[in-house]
């Protein structure tokens, strides 16, 4: 999917139990997403490190999900809970220093809604694919490629 | 200004010494310069006779040094001041120090000078300083220059979140109490900025950045046996053997990894040869825990649980 | 050496379709420590794992990478088939080409392109995985059933029967459930206590299984094979081994109008009671709410009349903590709440009553002694509306009511109209429904029959509403196929209401660790492959607390979760998932942030030596962590802040080479 040529990239952390299985119901359904959302599987959203999103933007990645159990349903009973205040504050930072809060996102998406999976990574590249290219927290320390350009 | 001066400090340690309570006394001895007095153990009632000064240069918080001491043989003597405390009790929460290894005196203050404003203001070497009565007299080559308290103050004292002693032994002032200085302020209005302002400013900040490690050095949180940000083994110890990823995240990690466990003491932004106002950061986190997860303040009790290593079903969602 | 084989599934044409498999397999061929690409049209096929051996043997693989379906699906399979190849088994990553790839991307350049970055990113995480081995812990002979109806009852008896121990809790003060409630069963109409009972008094008498009537777990801990489950023994202030069942005490007792549970209140009881005349085991309890001597010290009149000296006001609930290796929850069902369907009228008037609630009344044993009566004035009513879906099917935006099928509603309604109409073949029944289900074995002839040759008038409608004048009932509703309005004057409005897990099956799903869905029925660890089996290892679904079923569907259930049960405790070991946490000791500082978040409480904290360069001894604390009881969340590698604890299978390292190749 391409908005202008241009093709964000976006990497999806899905929690084995709920996000996994509700993208892996996402195809069994046949809703398409674009494809350049990319899954990486992790047992539990609690496992997602901002030092993983962090890394992936610093790659190159233009946004990043977070997917895990709705509250109250985690496979490990409280892996969500943690994974919701480590997010939030996270986000709300990066916001702070002016970064796009768009670029990330903590969607629970269950087992059975593979359709909302599909929803989900279909907006949230739209809303991506707007922003642009990542640039802010690519080059916080450093000068912008346009300056450097 | 100090509310203990260092005649009454010099005869509390020795006194401590002589009567067994310790071993040891940390405090502080002259730096080379007049504002920069550097911490040293005394083993000794003469040694401290000799060289204990106390005065608004010794702005150090001592907590973490005592991670160090407190493994050695022995038990310790040491002046804190009531922000000192909080770390401290952070310290003890996550093991770090031993609380029968330490004697903790603590010791009024009323705000610590700040180098870099006074340097600033100066504008010439500084060869001798005192302070007395709320006032600053500096003795340069150019001639004596006065100084309201005030005028020179750290930033961190003059909005200081605590006079009051979470922990001591001893307490050699007047107990006091927690104060409201509107230490956010400046956070708020930070994020009342646009998101291109933002960017900028800390753009602008960050980017002054030379990774000396001087902030993770003296952060009293950061205790980690190693550090994520390279190892001592690397050979690299203050020149961070780093990566792109390491050289642009350093800041977000650094505040994420203290978030909830931050007392806010700022001495991140005090060592900073940088002038980057870290403790910014360090602000926002505590601003958004206090207002997502309700009022926290790390380091007020041992044994508290970081919010960040807590959870509540009704948390507000992201 | 990392030698690495690439294997492309085709899935017959489910990958082949939108991907271009021999392309993947050109661009894997060429990526750093790849020695071996192919493609096949199965991989999950014994030719497919076939392939893996041979080439595994061939090019002396040390890792293998399967192009295919999710991992879900087939991740143990490739493990298998690694493992009988000579690998370790976790040396296999699955890169997801198939619902995550080629059944969601119709472009075949997108899908191949997209096939290919998903190998890379498995190739790079299988260059970091390590040979990982499970350990092994002994298993606790012994199995506890909580709830002890119908589906307790069954799984205790089976498992007892295969030489095994089972404890039963319950926390009424006898077991048999809400089927030692009815009357009769559908759709053979045999006698449910005729049935039950033998069962019950089997299993009080069988010594492989103990009984905690009146009792609750009070908390567990442990882990699948080792659980440690405390129980809380409720005061009955009588003590049970001496209790003989005569039934004097309540007999004497001078309270004699408490509501009794048992028949739903409809009947009365003394505050000294068996709770009926079946009961398993056979011993009076004191409520203590309405005992006068508990409450205001004076009375003892059971006290003296006891035969046995079983009566002691002074019993405390006792805490008994016990040991097993499984549990079963078998906690059921119970009917909601009607009240809120103020439509229905059931608040205002006596003479609209709950299936179950006319269970008892149908019930020989019951508050009526079978007769059916109206509860207002005590005469036989002539007309009977029964009501189905009561607060079953509702829309989201209903909060009375539940979104899904009851299930047994139908059913039970069918059979009561039976039992009434064999009784008083005179009575007009009518039954209002949106759709009867009955898709059972002799379900649709036995509704068939009621509809037929009973000549019950089964109406396809709902009715709007049932109002109250004067004791005189009026049906309000709207027949569907006539298209017409209908007005009933009723004489007994039955509500088939719908059912929903009992109230103690949240409190305990998270004292189990064992998760439930929206509306607090227990999940499955899968729902259609693992249907008695939670996701919390050890933990089983034994019944209807998984979801509504009726009595051969829950004893069917029941008699399953025991078999796997009876497979677990067979063994005398069990082998633990080796994907768990392990910290560093080198890194690790001590500082208690991880064991904050840990869930399990598997990790704790030991004061260890090292031996330091300078060949001095440094004592240090640091993380442990109790392989047995981690299950791999990885809350705890977040909470660490340097790294020392990681998790094995999906180590930082792992994570961050996923994140690289997919962003590179």
């Amino acid at each position: 999917m391409q908005l202008n040529g241009y093709k964000p990239k976006i990497v999806a952390f899905c929690c084995n139990w709920c996000s996994y299985a509700g993208a892996d119901l996402a195809g069994s359904s046949r809703f398409t997403y674009p494809d350049n959302v990319k899954i990486i599987r992790v047992p539990c959203s609690c496992r997602v490190d901002p030092v993983f999103i962090l890394r992936a933007f610093g790659g190159g990645a233009d946004g990043v999900m977070i997917c895990g159990c709705h509250p109250g349903d985690c496979h490990y009973t409280s892996g969500n809970y943690h994974t919701r205040r480590r997010m939030k504050l996270l986000f709300s930072m990066l916001d702070y220093l002016g970064i796009e809060k768009e670029r990330m996102k903590l969607i629970w998406i269950s087992a059975s809604e593979g359709e909302k999976f599909a929803s989900a990574a279909t907006d949230f590249m739209n809303t991506v694919a707007r922003l642009g290219e990542n640039r802010r927290l690519g080059d916080l320390r450093c000068k912008s490629k346009t300056e450097q350009n | 200004m100090q509310k203990q001066n260092g005649t009454e400090l010099k005869n509390k340690a020795k006194q401590l010494l002589q009567n067994k309570t310790v071993d040891r006394v940390a405090g502080f001895c002259a730096g080379e310069f007049a504002y920069d007095p550097s911490p040293c153990v005394f083993y000794s009632a003469e040694e401290i006779e000799e060289n204990m000064i106390y005065d608004c240069f010794c702005s150090p918080n001592f907590s973490k040094f005592l991670v160090k001491e407190t493994k050695k043989p022995g038990r310790i003597a040491v002046f804190m001041k009531p922000c000192d405390t909080y770390s401290l009790n952070q310290l003890i929460t996550e093991h770090k120090i031993d609380k029968d290894k330490i004697y903790i005196a603590g010791i009024g203050c009323d705000g610590m000078v700040d180098v870099f404003k006074l340097r600033n203001k100066t504008g010439s070497a500084i060869l001798k300083a005192s302070c007395d009565n709320g006032a600053l007299t500096v003795k340069t080559p150019d001639g004596d220059m006065t100084f309201a308290f005030d005028e020179v103050l750290a930033e961190r004292c003059l909005v200081c979140k605590s006079k009051k002693h979470v922990y001591y032994d001893e307490l050699l002032c007047e107990p006091s109490f927690e104060t409201d200085t509107g230490r956010f302020d400046k956070v708020e209005q930070i994020e009342k900025m646009s998101a291109d302002a933002r960017y900028e400013f800390f753009r602008s900040e960050l980017s002054k950045c030379i990774r000396c490690n001087a902030c993770r050095d003296a952060c009293p949180a950061c205790t980690c046996e190693t550090c994520v940000f390279g190892e001592s083994s690397s050979g690299a110890e203050s020149r961070e053997n780093a990566n792109e990823f390491e050289e642009k995240l350093f800041h977000i990690i650094r505040a994420y990894h203290v978030a909830g466990r931050c007392t806010d003491c700022g001495e991140c932004s005090r060592v900073c040869p940088q002038r980057i106002p870290l403790h910014l950061l360090n602000r926002k986190f505590i601003l958004d825990i206090n207002r997502f997860y309700g009022v926290y303040q790390a380091g007020e009790t041992v044994g508290q649980i970081p919010p960040l290593t807590d959870k509540n079903e009704s948390d507000p969602e992201v | 050496m990392k030698r690495i084989g690439v294997f492309v599934c085709s899935c017959g044409s489910n990958i082949e379709g939108a991907v271009d498999v021999c392309k993947v397999v050109e661009a894997m061929s060429k990526e750093p420590y790849v020695v071996y690409a192919a493609n096949c049209k199965y991989m999950c096929s014994s030719s497919g794992q076939e392939l893996i051996g041979k080439a595994a043997a061939e090019y002396e693989l040390t890792g293998i990478a399967v192009c295919s379906c999710s991992p879900r699906m087939h991740e143990a399979t490739f493990r298998k088939a690694a493992a009988s190849a000579g690998l370790n088994p976790y040396k296999v990553e699955i890169a997801n080409i198939r619902e995550q790839c080629s059944w969601v991307h119709k472009d075949t350049a997108e899908a191949t392109g997209k096939a290919i970055t998903l190998a890379k990113a498995a190739v790079s995480k299988l260059c970091r995985d390590e040979e990982l081995y499970p350990q092994s812990f002994p298993v606790t002979k012994r199995a506890l059933v909580i709830g002890g109806g119908i589906a307790g009852i069954q799984t205790a008896e089976d498992i007892s029967n295969a030489g095994y121990k089972v404890d039963i809790v319950e926390k009424k003060p006898s077991i048999g459930g809400k089927m030692a409630m009815l009357d009769k069963t559908f759709p053979t109409l045999d006698c449910s206590a005729c049935i039950l009972t033998p069962k019950t008094v089997d299993i009080s008498h069988n010594e492989n299984v103990r009984i905690f009537s009146y009792s609750e777990v009070e908390s567990v801990s442990g882990y699948v094979g080792n659980f440690t489950v405390k129980i809380r023994r409720k005061a009955r202030y009588v003590k049970e081994d001496l209790c003989t069942g005569c039934g004097l005490c309540a007999e004497k007792c001078p309270t004699k109008n408490v509501p009794n549970e048992f028949d739903l209140g409809l009947g009365s009881r003394s505050a000294i009671y068996i709770p009926f005349a079946q009961a398993v085991p056979k011993v009076a309890v004191i409520d203590p709410d309405s005992c006068r001597m508990l409450k205001d010290g004076k009375c003892g009149l059971c006290s003296r009349v006891c035969g046995a000296k079983a009566i002691d006001y002074s019993q405390k609930d006792e805490i008994t903590e016990e040991k097993y290796g499984a549990i079963a929850v078998a906690t059921g069902i119970d009917p909601i709440d009607v009240t809120p369907f103020d439509e229905y009228s059931y608040k205002n008037s006596k003479d609209v009553i709950t299936a179950l609630e006319l269970e008892r009344i149908l019930n020989a044993a019951g508050p009526t002694n079978g007769r059916l009566v109206r509860l207002s004035d005590g005469i036989r009513p002539k007309t009977v509306v029964f009501i189905s879906c009561v607060g079953s099917r509702c829309t989201e935006e209903d909060e009375r009511g539940k979104t899904y099928c009851s299930k047994i509603c139908c059913m039970y309604t069918a059979k009561q109209a039976i039992l009434i109409k064999e009784k008083y073949p005179d009575t007009d029944i009518y039954v209002f429904y949106i759709d009867v289900r009955a898709p059972g074995k002799n379900f649709d002839e036995f509704y068939r029959r009621a509809a037929e040759k009973y000549g019950v008038k089964y109406i396809k409608g709902m009715v709007g509403k049932v109002c109250d004048e004067n004791g005189v009932l009026t049906v309000k509703a709207a027949d569907l196929i006539n298209n017409e309005q209908m007005m009933i004057g009723a004489d007994l409005v039955v509500l088939a209401a719908a059912v929903e897990p009992d109230k103690t099956a949240k409190a305990l799903a998270s004292k189990l660790n064992a998760s439930i869905d929206g509306n607090g029925f227990f999940n499955e660890a899968h729902p259609k492959l693992r249907p008695v089996e939670s996701p919390t290892a050890g933990v089983y679904l034994s019944g209807a607390c998984s979801g509504p079923k009726d009595i051969p569907e829950t004893v069917a259930q029941a008699s399953a979760a025991a078999a796997k049960i009876i497979g677990l405790l067979s063994k005398n070991t069990l082998e633990s998932d080796p994907c768990t946490a392990h910290a560093d000791e080198l890194k690790c500082s001590g500082c208690s942030l991880c064991a904050n978040v840990c869930p399990y409480n598997a990790i704790t904290y030991i004061e260890k030596e090292f031996r330091m360069p300078d060949k001095t001894v440094k004592i240090r604390r640091v993380a442990s962590v109790n392989a047995a009881v981690c299950r791999g969340c990885g809350a705890c590698t977040v909470a660490c802040n340097n790294g020392a604890m990681d998790l094995h299978g999906f180590s930082r390292e792992q994570i961050l080479a996923e994140v690289d190749s997919i962003c590179s």
